[in-house]
């Protein structure tokens, strides 16, 4: 069962059916009045949480006090997190609050960016007879492909993400400076639902080396309290930053993998919706040559992460800004900071490998193929009874989602009140059992008298 | 189980329409992805052909739990050299079709490599029936 970051508040969730709609894998039916989420379809990505309108669907993070527990707490952030701040609040000015907030290290997860590339480059070498190959940078990509293009598991790179790498990185490098891991905690600051759940049950290895995740808006949060608190007079500590490479800044948004990796033909693709428009297509072989695919469940990839504050297009114009700097430097000799990876860099590498994902599909009626034949002979038959409208009343997204809840769950048929309605006529329901059809799914309080 | 599909000459925007449809059920029925992948390559390719050189024709598809049959008719100019028609590389598609991108002579080879049972007949001037069988 994967574990998930995602969770919704009973007492909140108003039980609208927007977030039942928008679900890209069906995951979610509504049950008493309010949403919840079938665990084994769900991926991570956020549109649920994007459309509710209440705020009941949340992300669980680790505490904050955490970070004081260890003499030597690591900030992990990722580039999106300084596309949060408004262009006059410098890079070492973020550094700094970060650093008063209890964080006694900070590093930037996108220095592994180069690494990564190598990574996959090399896995791209060794494996000529796969292609194309998919990035595994983004975990709700790597979820979508488990359970719903079971096919193309296999063409998932089995390469950590440049978050696990670059935690790898900051822990060599603390330890070598003799500090115990015990006194060491890696925070990994997260944009998104799905890193969260990717840090908390990595597909492909036992457990992260991560000890907990802050969510990025919250931090965000945090950060820019504290430097409203010190105020303009602020004397800088002067903390030193990391001079990304432009490359490694870019890497985050969309185009950022495929900008720099060696395949002759390659694409880059954002928003899940778009994802599986593609998906659909190269599953049927009917997308020829590809090499390389970088897949991004987000539109605008990172910048359009769910815990992202600031608008998708503003963060990446700010990232871009940066990049555009950086690139500057570079072209005057400077070495992004980034590149004091590459003594480790062998090691790395070799570290950077993890187990191939299985798929795990989410449409598997039963393991047993003549009784998953039967069950779908019964949905065929039970669809056709549907009135085919969607309309969600059943508590499912689809007549077809309900009609495989209905053999598979074994919900009540009479959910539907079309089928209620031909019940009815036909004098087979009473108006009690009616009135507890609907308050299954809607919940008693909505049927209370005025 | 028993589906149907119309293909419709020239009406390459439907293609796939069949194969899309089939992949959904088999995965559901949890065939293994590699014979899923070839069934939907071989319906695809079935599919093209129908819509590529003849006047249309209809895909009729037979599920159970060990295999799935598949009979691709169309109504159209038949293939005199069935034989010949099965070399890699050897097309009659028109130009106009190869500058979709189809027609490159690799439809039913291609099928053939990914069934486990294929049959063409054919009749000139009438129609083509390709059937088709993979065991799961």
């Amino acid at each position: 069962m994967f574990v998930h970051a995602l969770k919704i508040d009973d007492k909140k969730c108003i039980g609208c059916m927007r977030c039942l709609k928008a679900c890209p894998t069906e995951a979610i039916r509504i049950s008493e009045g309010t949403a919840y989420i079938q665990e084994h379809r769900c991926i991570d990505c956020g549109k649920c949480h994007e459309t509710c309108p209440v705020d009941a669907i949340y992300i669980n993070e680790d505490d904050f006090q955490m970070v004081h527990e260890f003499p030597h707490s690591v900030a992990l952030i990722p580039a999106v997190f300084l596309g949060q701040f408004p262009e006059d609040i410098r890079v070492s000015r973020i550094y700094d609050a970060l650093v008063d907030l209890g964080f006694r290290h900070v590093f930037e997860v996108e220095s592994a960016a180069n690494i990564f590339a190598e990574a996959k480059e090399q896995y791209a070498r060794e494996n000529p007879d796969i292609r194309p190959l998919i990035s595994s940078f983004c975990p709700a990509i790597v979820r979508l492909i488990q359970i719903k293009y079971p096919s193309l598991v296999e063409n998932i790179m089995p390469i950590k993400a440049p978050l696990d790498i670059s935690a790898i990185y900051a822990l060599q490098e603390l330890q070598n400076r003799g500090i115990p891991r015990e006194e060491i905690g890696l925070f990994y600051v997260t944009p998104c639902a799905a890193k969260i759940a990717a840090v908390k049950a990595p597909v492909g290895e036992k457990r992260s080396i991560i000890d907990g995740v802050i969510n990025m808006d919250s931090l965000f949060n945090r950060t820019y309290r504290k430097i409203k608190e010190q105020g303009k007079n602020y004397i800088s500590k002067q903390s030193r930053t990391i001079n990304l490479s432009s490359d490694a800044i870019l890497s985050t948004l969309t185009n950022g993998e495929r900008r720099i990796c060696l395949a002759k033909k390659s694409y880059s693709i954002d928003g899940i919706q778009n994802v599986m428009d593609f998906l659909d297509k190269l599953e049927n072989d009917e997308v020829e040559d590809v090499e390389f695919l970088e897949l991004r469940a987000c539109d605008q990839s990172c910048a359009g992460a769910l815990l992202s504050y600031e608008n998708r297009f503003l963060c990446g114009a700010r990232m871009y800004a940066r990049a555009r700097k950086a690139a500057e430097r570079e072209r005057n000799g400077e070495v992004p900071r980034e590149r004091e990876m590459d003594k480790m860099k062998k090691f790395l590498i070799e570290n950077s490998r993890v187990e191939a994902p299985q798929p795990r599909s989410m449409f598997v009626l039963d393991k047993d193929r003549s009784k998953a034949f039967e069950k779908m002979e019964r949905i065929n038959r039970l669809k056709a009874r549907l009135p085919q409208i969607d309309c969600g009343l059943c508590g499912a997204p689809t007549c077809e989602s309900f009609a495989g809840d209905v053999v598979i769950n074994r919900i009540g048929l009479s959910r539907c009140i079309f089928y209620q309605r031909h019940l009815e006529r036909k004098n087979d329901i009473t108006r009690q059992e009616c009135i507890a059809a609907m308050n299954a799914v809607w919940g008693d309080d909505r049927m209370k008298e005025e | 189980m028993h589906q149907e599909y119309t293909v419709i000459e020239g009406d390459f925007v439907n293609a796939g329409k069949a194969s899309s449809s089939v992949k959904k059920t088999l995965k559901q029925l949890n065939v293994e992805p590699s014979i899923v992948k070839r069934v939907v390559v071989a319906l695809y390719e079935a599919e093209v052909n129908a819509i590529a050189h003849a006047y249309g024709g209809k895909v009729l598809v037979d599920i159970d739990s060990d295999k799935i049959k598949m009979v691709v008719a169309d109504k159209g100019p038949g293939i005199p050299d069935i034989a010949l028609a099965m070399q890699e590389g050897y097309s009659t598609a028109r130009p106009e079709v190869r500058d979709m991108g189809f027609g490159a002579g690799m439809g039913l080879p291609n099928m053939q490599k990914n069934v486990d049972k294929l049959n063409v007949t054919s009749e000139v001037g009438v129609g083509t029936t390709v059937e088709m069988e993979v065991n799961f």
